[in-house]
């Protein structure tokens, strides 16, 4: 059993490869797409001497043939190099930048998967238990409402309500810039732990609160739908009244009835996790959270190839990650699955 | 008397209306013996065997009646109280073995719980578990396999030990062996007539009458969620009474003679809104024949009568006005 996970686990982990390969082909022709290059938006004007044009394009590397571009960077990517920034400040590696943003996109991440999964857990089995009644469709709606926010009019508006109006948390940022702090990791709860600067850890949650609580809740409503199904599915299954007619506790009951409702979850959680980095780009720039996703976004204001396909690809390699971790999980807490 | 079942009656509210699932089902069950509970799907036959527990499913709820069981009445009780009596005193076995054991978890530690549950130490019930395998003819090492690693019949045959780890009083089994082939149905049938050997009660829940023939001492008839008729096996197949009863033993094939197989005509009525008067009418044979009965079948229930001892009958052919 344990040599057909081992074996498993490899062949899913070599599916990420071709995910790479796919994604990194569109998301560099599509950048070629766009108007306007890197050049001229960090010159900002078009009336620049056409051989000064030329020779900025030189150094870069974009006169190459687009084939020899694609070639090159794969070639490169395959090395673990990201290239370098092609925009203002120009020359500097993709990876450092990377290496300061993603952590940031990870505690984010983390918090608001967390936030969901509680969330849509907690309303979803509450909907099942009272199945047809009020509480069941005022989770139904909370489901629906919740997963049709859009997520920068949600964050603004708990910006103006608890920043703004109640002055109780921090609406931008990581931390509060005038605590001391320096970061190992670059996961900042991590970091203020182990160095035990609870002032800096204070300051630190506090501004997750509002963002991952934004993107936590957008994200419960499909896990209240799946988890309220699957629990009244389960609850209506002879098993269930089984445990009941053989003197099971209704607590015990729910437990079991839970266990099984949550198999599909966890399938749901990997499809998710793409999502909720999509997501985390649009709270990000809510939030002005310096991570991946203002990372990106501001890369495609300089049209900086380089850069874009550098983060795009990590987000893959983060997903293609998480959702292997997603499948390793399945197969563990599901008897029935093959591999 | 062992289990006694008073005016029973269990109502499924659904968005569509209510069901009355159930109404006025009143029966015994002495000790030892193995009753049958006969009728087609939805006559309500399943709806009291779980009112028996109390565990009907949800929309239903047990609206009248009291369910005695060695004189205390279940339905009153605390959850708690109930609790120590199921599966202990009380156990069932349901239809389809395919999803009446728990898939994420080993057999072995679900048979367990059931002890455990009931206050046996771990490694007694290990042993128990062991034991209780061998007596439903399964080798020991099954006890570590996952449910979906066993046939239907072996599934089956892992929920009736369950039900057998305590010799309980009374085995409630809910058409255990619709969903398993002839043969697989025997075996079952035997397992479950080992037990009666060993003094559990059976009440036996089933829609094939000829089934109910083989091994029970008495029937009970359910229609559209009334109980038309109870006797013995005897009674029951040699003088049906009532209409309904009639119908059901004429439609049982039989493979030596060349008589053509007889239907019953028409639906079993929607519960939502039963017919007046007597249920059946509606699908009577001998109410169409009769122009006399027009005007007391259709309007009036019967009343339960006793027509020779021990054989009750709810129909208007049978005493007077």
């Amino acid at each position: 059993m344990a040599r057909g996970l081992g074996r498993y686990i490899v062949i899913r982990a070599l599916m990420i490869i071709p995910m790479i390969l796919i994604l990194y082909t569109i998301v560099f022709f599509f950048l070629r797409v766009l108007p306007g290059n890197p050049i001229l938006a960090v010159v900002g004007t078009k009336n620049i001497p056409p051989e000064q044009l030329a020779h900025l394009e030189h150094l870069a590397g974009l006169d190459k043939p687009l084939y020899v571009q694609y070639y090159d960077y794969l070639i490169k990517m395959i090395h673990g190099n990201l290239g370098v920034t092609l925009a203002s400040p120009m020359g500097k590696p993709v990876s450092s930048y990377i290496a300061l943003r993603l952590p940031a996109t990870i505690e984010l991440t983390i918090f608001a998967f967390t936030v969901s999964v509680l969330l849509g857990l907690a309303t979803g089995v509450l909907g099942a238990v009272r199945k047809g009644t009020k509480t069941d469709t005022t989770m139904r709606v909370y489901s629906i409402v919740a997963y049709t926010l859009f997520i920068p009019w949600f964050g603004m508006m708990l910006q103006y309500l608890f920043g703004v109006k109640l002055h109780w948390l921090p609406t931008s940022g990581r931390i509060d810039p005038a605590i001391n702090f320096h970061s190992i990791t670059g996961l900042y709860v991590l970091d203020s732990i182990i160095q035990g600067n609870w002032t800096a850890l204070h300051s630190v949650l506090s501004h997750l609160v509002l963002p991952s609580i934004t993107l936590g809740i957008v994200l419960s409503g499909a896990y209240t739908r799946l988890v309220r199904n699957n629990m009244v599915d389960v609850l209506s299954q002879d098993f269930i009244r089984a445990y009941r007619a053989r003197g099971v506790s209704d607590r015990r009951v729910l437990w079991y009835a839970l266990k099984n409702a949550f198999i599909p979850v966890v399938t749901l959680m990997g499809l998710q996790f793409a999502i909720l980095l999509g997501g985390a780009v649009l709270t990000e720039t809510t939030f002005n959270w310096p991570g991946m996703g203002t990372f990106i976004m501001d890369r495609i204001n300089y049209r900086d190839y380089n850069s874009i396909q550098g983060a795009v690809i990590v987000f893959a390699l983060f997903v293609g990650l998480i959702s292997l971790i997603v499948d390793i999980i399945y197969a563990l807490l599901d008897p029935r699955v093959e591999y | 008397m062992l289990l006694e079942v008073k005016n029973l009656g269990v109502y499924y509210y659904t968005l569509s209306g209510v069901v009355r699932g159930a109404e006025n089902v009143s029966f015994s069950v002495r000790e030892g013996e193995w009753i049958t509970f006969v009728g087609e799907s939805g006559s309500g036959k399943s709806t009291v065997a779980h009112a028996v527990i109390n565990l009907v499913p949800s929309p239903g709820k047990i609206v009248t009646g009291e369910v005695l069981f060695q004189g205390k009445n279940l339905l009153a009780m605390k959850p708690e109280e109930l609790r120590k009596i199921r599966g202990k005193d009380i156990s069932m076995v349901f239809q389809d073995p395919m999803t009446s054991l728990d898939p994420l978890r080993k057999v072995g530690d679900q048979i367990v719980e059931a002890m455990r549950v009931h206050g046996v130490d771990d490694d007694e019930a290990r042993q128990r578990a062991k034991e209780i395998l061998e007596k439903v003819n399964l080798p020991a090492d099954r006890l570590d396999y996952y449910p979906h690693q066993l046939s239907g019949g072996q599934r089956q045959r892992i929920s009736i030990a369950i039900a057998m780890a305590f010799n309980p009083k009374l085995l409630i089994a809910d058409e255990p062996t619709t969903a398993l082939d002839v043969i697989v149905q025997d075996a079952i049938m035997d397992l479950i007539d080992e037990m009666k050997d060993e003094g559990t009660s059976i009440y036996f829940v089933t829609h094939d009458i000829s089934l109910a023939a083989e091994r029970s001492d008495r029937i009970a008839v359910m229609y559209a969620g009334e109980l038309v008729e109870i006797g013995t096996t005897e009674q029951i197949i040699e003088n049906p009474l009532h209409p309904y009863t009639r119908a059901l033993v004429e439609s049982v094939p039989d493979l030596w003679k060349e008589s053509e197989v007889r239907a019953i005509p028409g639906y079993p009525p929607d519960l939502r809104n039963p017919p007046s008067g007597c249920r059946f009418h509606p699908r009577c044979p001998i109410f169409k024949e009769k122009a006399e009965l027009k005007g007391r079948c259709d309007v009036r229930g019967p009343e339960t009568l006793e027509v020779e001892p021990g054989h009750f009958v709810a129909c208007h052919l049978y005493g007077g006005a």
